[in-house]
């Protein structure tokens, strides 16, 4: 009886696990759906059978560089993903291992940062951009990215650093390690699975991230976000055109994304069961 | 071998430098069909200036126009040559954001730019921009409906003309709804319309005062009329339709009527996208008898930020991009059907456009049918058909465009609407310091 239960219970967790992924994942969906329809298809109503055209793909490719794009998105998304973790990986360990009684409240700090509309200090920063030089320059976009995401990186390596025991750091240090090289001997290589999953989650958003990218570049830092929105019309029919194009600026990360996904729940899931 | 190996290197450098020579300029644009054409046709600018090299900035229409804004406004000088549209011409250039055009050149024939397109651009008789596609609205009809409806349309209809098709040719059972009008809420959707429209019953946006005329019994009128046109005759789901939508309910033979920009005529007659291509009539926009009739005025325009670098060479791009010899090129590659409209007077007295463009002459008389500077039948502060060239004008015209698409889906009733709308006017122009 109660194995039988048991058998009922997990068909329905399955059952509902499978519904909500694919409530989740059906805007994905259909966007590729409709990207191989024709545009009089794609404003026609909903339909999930689309007549397999590629004339989207073939439109797109003839109107915009794909690659200048694709090359700038990676360039931006590693990147600042890199200049993230420089910044986050001792700002994280201070807290975890030497905090002080305003720690929780710079922390708090930091993420409410992400709560402010980010069109709240678009003219400031435009203007630093531009006294700076760094309007349409990957290294400004760099720094951008690295800046609003690293909240979330410092709270997620803080999460890590804080189920590593400090005893083992501390033993580090009576052998005589010096703070960089208990930095980089001993806690990195043990955060690893941590630095992972954040590195690629800060990847991940950064490759969408289309307030900034879109209104601090002009041609030569212009990542995929720039080019979806190039596909919109004010008169004329694009709901296809749009979709392929947004197919193409996602599968990247897509697929990036379906290869680390164990890796990604593993870090996303670290320290939650205690 | 020496001897080519030098040469080759000279070669090499010289190709280096004159690359490094060259002058690039940014431009700024929306992806419309023409523009889109046009990115195409550069090829013919850059052989005839190799100095010049071109970069273009595909965007969004709402994001273009936040983008060269604050790009504008902050001097950021991203763009050498930016694509607006009429509102924006008469506000920027009378913040000197703007530089005149007044070299483009001594066969440029400024003077065949149609009159209503140039007074639209022009800020004390000096061209701030040069148009690139300019449009008016009209009616498009299905004359096969017509004639079943037992009705002809006239080159000139009213209004009641319009409501009494409508009700006639609206058949539910067949999908057919008998007019189709932008709802989506917006300054530039359904306020573009409404506004017109309005003009055409004798109401303005404001007196001479900048007091709000929501409250008066001409824009009771308007809002009314549309209303109800659109519960009896117009599509479901309504106030979520704007031009794209609307385009495609037409070119599926679900619109008897629809009144919008001109440059739809060209896609709804084209067989390749449309069910009804070969069954379009063209009417101008309707009146009410008091003058004025119910269509706009725009023009997807060039114009050169103030705080360029490269004028020179951008006032050579805008020049060459809206010549007479750019028109000739779009024809000798694409054919007249696909050449930029509702620019210059001349095109529209070529018979090879004529006869490629059966809706070039009611497109004409429609823009000519527009007067920027005196829209409405009482008189007015302000110059603009379908909007108010004040910078004001975007949020207020989005927030009473909202009201007004509410009130087109039930949410609330013509007078809450209209309310609200007098209500929000007097505190946006109060706030700006127009009202004392």
């Amino acid at each position: 009886m109660a194995r039988s239960v048991t058998t009922q219970h997990k068909t329905i967790a399955t059952v509902a696990a499978w519904i909500v992924a694919l409530l989740i994942f059906f805007p994905i969906l259909y966007t590729i759906i409709t990207s191989f329809k024709s545009e009089q298809e794609a404003i026609q109503g909903f339909s999930i059978i689309p007549s397999g055209t590629f004339e989207s793909y073939a439109e797109v490719q003839a109107q915009s560089g794909y690659f200048k794009f694709f090359f700038n998105s990676v360039l931006l998304s590693v990147g600042s993903t890199i200049l993230a973790l420089l910044v986050a990986i001792p700002a994280a360990w201070s807290m975890a291992f030497s905090p002080t009684k305003r720690t929780k409240d710079i922390l708090m700090w930091m993420l409410s940062t992400k709560m402010m509309p980010a069109v709240a200090v678009l003219f400031p920063i435009y203007l630093i951009f531009r006294d700076t030089g760094l309007l349409d320059s990957r290294i400004g976009l760099m720094i951008m990215l690295m800046l609003i995401n690293l909240p979330i990186v410092v709270w997620m390596l803080y999460t890590y650093f804080r189920e590593i025991p400090g005893e083992i750091l501390e033993a580090a240090r009576m052998d005589g390690a010096s703070l960089w090289n208990e930095i980089v001997y001993v806690l990195t290589p043990m955060a690893v699975p941590g630095i992972a999953s954040t590195m690629l989650l800060n990847i991940i958003l950064a490759w969408n991230e289309a307030f900034w990218t879109i209104r601090l570049t002009t041609t030569e830092a212009a990542p995929l976000t720039a080019f979806i929105s190039s596909f919109s019309s004010p008169q004329g029919l694009f709901w296809a055109k749009l979709s392929a194009a947004s197919t193409l600026a996602i599968a990247p990360i897509l697929i990036m994304g379906w290869f680390s996904q164990k890796q990604l729940v593993r870090g996303l899931t670290f320290g939650a069961v205690k | 071998m020496k001897l080519r190996t030098l040469t080759l290197g000279l070669l090499s450098a010289s190709t280096l430098a004159f690359a490094a020579h060259a002058e690039s300029i940014t431009i700024a644009t929306v992806n419309n069909g023409d523009m889109v054409r046009m990115q195409k046709l550069t090829e013919d600018f850059t052989k005839a200036n190799p100095d010049i090299q071109l970069n273009w900035v595909t965007l969004e229409e709402n994001v273009l126009r936040e983008r060269v804004t604050t790009d504008i406004a902050t001097k950021g000088g991203q763009y050498d040559v930016m694509t607006i549209g009429t509102y924006e011409v008469p506000i920027w250039a009378k913040q000197s954001w703007l530089l005149p055009l007044d070299k483009l050149g001594d066969d440029y024939d400024a003077k065949d730019i149609i009159p209503a397109i140039a007074g639209g651009l022009s800020v004390d008789g000096k061209l701030y921009a040069a148009p690139f596609y300019g449009e008016s609205s009209f009616v498009m009809y299905r004359k096969d409906l017509m004639e079943k409806a037992g009705l002809k349309m006239p080159d000139a209809p009213t209004w009641d003309f319009i409501k009494q098709a409508a009700d006639k040719m609206t058949d539910r059972a067949n999908g057919v709804n008998g007019v189709c009008l932008r709802g989506k809420a917006g300054w530039g959707e359904n306020m573009a319309f409404l506004t017109a429209m309005s003009n055409s019953f004798g109401a303005r946006w404001f007196d001479e005062n900048w007091k709000p005329q929501f409250d008066q019994p001409e824009w009771k009128n308007t809002l009314q009329f549309y209303v109800d046109l659109m519960k009896a005759d117009g599509p479901e789901g309504a106030s979520s339709n704007g031009f794209n939508e609307n385009l495609a309910l037409f070119q599926q033979g679900k619109c008897g009527m629809w009144i919008d920009a001109t440059v739809a005529a060209s896609f709804v007659s084209d067989p390749k996208n449309s069910t009804v291509a070969d069954k379009v009539g063209y009417a101008l926009a309707p009146d009410n008898g008091l003058g004025k009739r119910g269509n706009w005025l725009w023009a997807w325009s060039l114009a050169i930020p103030a705080g360029t670098q490269k004028a020179d060479a951008a006032e050579k791009f805008v020049s060459w991009a809206t010549s007479k010899h750019y028109a000739e090129l779009v024809a000798s590659k694409e054919g007249w059907a696909n050449v930029p409209p509702g620019t210059r007077s001349s095109l529209y007295a070529n018979a090879e456009y004529q006869k490629a463009a059966p809706f070039a002459k009611m497109t004409l008389d429609s823009i000519n049918a527009a007067d920027p500077t005196h829209p409405t039948v009482k008189p007015v502060p302000y110059v603009g058909v379908q909007f108010v060239a004040i910078p004001e004008f975007q949020g207020l015209g989005t927030t009473v465009g909202q009201l007004f698409s509410a009130a087109l889906a039930g949410q609330s009733s013509v007078d809450d609407a209209l309310k609200q709308a007098q209500d929000a006017a007097t505190a946006a122009m109060t706030e700006g310091g127009y009202i004392k």
